[in-house]
């Protein structure tokens, strides 16, 4: 059996739909287990994913790992379990490795793939630099899987939501703020990304390329230096020393392309560069490229895929 | 405050990654190891600038062979009071985890800082393994910490935004950016660091839960097709029929 933690407080998100798909495509039955207040007749559309069933646990608002790692742990065994699968995201980094030491169970942690025939896990080391293939030495084995490696598949057919009580006592963490800024994408979940480097010259520049993400639906990102002066907010940074992602677009304007840069971003389907330095580094990691400067060619592009949008209606 | 900071040695940030004995394992010919920079740069400073602000110790970490301890070094230099090495090779996330967290049972730090993932296998494990192990509370990717008497205050990182939370001390904390400025270490305190404290432990009879069996590099991209920068449309009109990325 497999088990499939998601969170479902916002509502199903991709990453969820992600984990459910791959679960089912190891083969064998699929329960998810979650908390919060989703309805059921939100969470009974998993079937059409490959659910089997649904637990969920009301109680549980999800701010406090170790009560996630309880309620999982409780469903695991009611399952008897043999894989359990996470998405490789905020939450998943602070539940999976709790879970592992708790079921004495090894993690694959950022699978970017199914299985290998030997049963090894695919996953990324280095940032990005090269894949690993990880063994689970233990009967029962975790994976959490890094969003956007596989697409999620639905067919019909609906499932099961039964309550669930995970035993999972009282948070530790107490909520005093949260901070989302409205109608952001999250750049780790993003499909499309726009950044931008220190060729933009500072952050009054900014909303050219915000233009063509907003014109594009993507998120936005920088190189380090960006937001180490404070153009761009922390979360933004991507590399081996910020956030890895692996959208299927991602078009930078004004960065070099540094190593510890493209760490972050070469397992992105498809690479636009734009730099006025034909000799800049970052070319020779593009399928796209073009030998400009940002600050025209960024509005013309804005400008192209809001002809192309408009012609598609 | 009584802290304990997770460190881990990790390749130079410009090394060239390959591999040896069959792509079995990583070659280490030529490569510089640096301590990995989330738990320097974030870990370790906030633990300093703490102590700094309201007396205490500051304890780093690893588990690793004596080949690491001039990494040690590197972290004493900046600051730390004092070190303990677990002699063995960190296997996987699991049995470095579980060593550090026997450790830390023999004593009582108020809070153990790791990194929020090392840059070489980028798990992002260790610090929720220690915190189920020693049974503590558990703040993944804080990007600020501030401690008031036994409150510890963080900002972490959630999906799409951020959050304010509050918890009682001892508690786990991965660190990410936001939470400190990386420090140069100076000369006096490279040549204080060559005498402080740095205790070699043996380790516990534990089994790693994962192994590697092989690598792989990524294939390498074709060479790049330059578009006109006054045809956008053609760049719009590929990424729709060639590329089918929009
Ligand atoms: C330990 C370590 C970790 C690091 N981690 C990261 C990381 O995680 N992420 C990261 O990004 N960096 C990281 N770096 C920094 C990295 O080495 C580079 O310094 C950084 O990526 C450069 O940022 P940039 O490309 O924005 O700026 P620059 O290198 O200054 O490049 C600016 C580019 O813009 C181009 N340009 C200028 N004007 C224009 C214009 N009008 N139109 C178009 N192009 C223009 C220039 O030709 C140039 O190529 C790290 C460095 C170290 C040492």
């Amino acid at each position: 059996m497999n088990l499939v933690y998601i969170n479902s407080t916002n509502g199903l998100s991709k990453a969820a739909l992600e984990t459910v798909t791959y679960a089912k495509k190891l083969g064998g039955e699929v329960l998810v287990v979650t908390n919060g207040n989703a309805s059921a007749d939100t969470l009974s559309t998993l079937g059409a994913y490959g659910a089997s069933g649904v637990l969920q646990d009301p109680s549980i608002d999800g701010q406090d790992p170790s009560q996630l790692v309880k309620l999982v742990a409780a469903a695991a065994q009611k399952a008897n379990a043999s894989t359990i699968v996470f998405s490789h995201d905020l939450v998943g980094k602070a539940v999976a490795p709790r879970l592992s030491v708790r079921l004495k169970a090894g993690l694959v942690a950022g699978a970017v793939a199914l299985p290998e025939a030997d049963g090894s896990i695919k996953v990324n080391v280095f940032s990005g630099k090269a894949f690993g293939f990880v063994r689970v030495n233990s009967s029962v084995r975790i994976i959490s899987l890094l969003p956007n490696s596989i697409q999620p598949e639905q067919t019909s057919g609906s499932c099961s939501v039964e309550a669930f009580d995970g035993q999972a006592g009282t948070s530790s963490i107490v909520v005093k703020a949260t901070k989302k800024p409205e109608g952001a994408i999250a750049l780790p979940e993003a499909e499309l990304v726009v950044s931008a480097g220190r060729g933009l010259k500072g952050p009054e520049n900014w909303g050219m390329v915000e233009d063509l993400a907003s014109a594009l639906g993507a998120a936005t990102a920088c190189s380090r230096p960006v937001a180490d002066i404070g153009w761009r907010p922390h979360h933004e940074h991507v590399g081996q020393t910020g956030v890895a992602i692996r959208p299927n677009l991602y078009i930078a304007a004004g960065i070099s392309g540094a190593i510890q840069h493209l760490a972050g971003v070469n397992g992105s389907k498809v690479i636009v560069v734009i730099n006025t330095d034909a000799e800049a580094p970052f070319f020779k990691a593009a399928d796209y490229g073009i030998v400009g400067d940002a600050f025209e060619v960024l509005p013309r592009f804005t400008e192209a895929v809001k002809r192309f949008k408009a012609a598609q209606h | 405050m009584n802290i304990l900071v997770c460190i881990s040695k990790a390749p130079d940030t410009t090394s060239k990654i390959a591999f040896t004995n069959g792509n079995t394992q990583f070659d280490e010919n030529g490569v510089q190891y640096i301590v990995n920079p989330y738990d320097e740069w974030y870990a370790l400073v906030r633990a300093l600038e703490i102590k700094e602000a309201q007396g205490g110790n500051v304890t780093i970490i690893t588990v690793g062979s004596a080949a690491d301890d001039a990494v040690i070094r590197k972290a004493l230099a900046i600051g730390a009071d004092e070190a303990v090495r677990i002699d063995a090779p960190a296997t996987d996330a699991y049995y470095t985890a579980m060593q550090i967290a026997a450790y830390a049972k023999t004593k009582s730090f108020d809070l153990i800082l790791t990194g929020k993932e090392t840059i070489d296998y980028n798990g992002s494990q260790v610090g929720g393994m220690l915190a189920e192990a020693l049974d503590l509370p558990y703040v993944a990717i804080a990007t600020k910490l501030d401690v008031a008497g036994s409150t510890v205050s963080c900002q972490r990182e959630i999906l799409g935004g951020v959050q304010e939370v509050e918890v009682q001390a001892p508690v786990v904390i991965s660190c990410a950016k936001g939470m400190a400025e990386q420090r140069i270490p100076n000369m006096r305190g490279i040549m204080a660091a060559r005498t402080k404290p740095l205790t070699v432990v043996a380790p516990e009879a534990l089994e790693a839960l994962t192994s590697f069996s092989t690598y792989s590099m990524p294939a390498a991209k074709s060479s790049v097709k330059l578009i006109d920068p006054n045809n956008l449309d053609e760049l719009v009109t590929l990424l729709h029929n060639e590329a089918k990325v929009i």
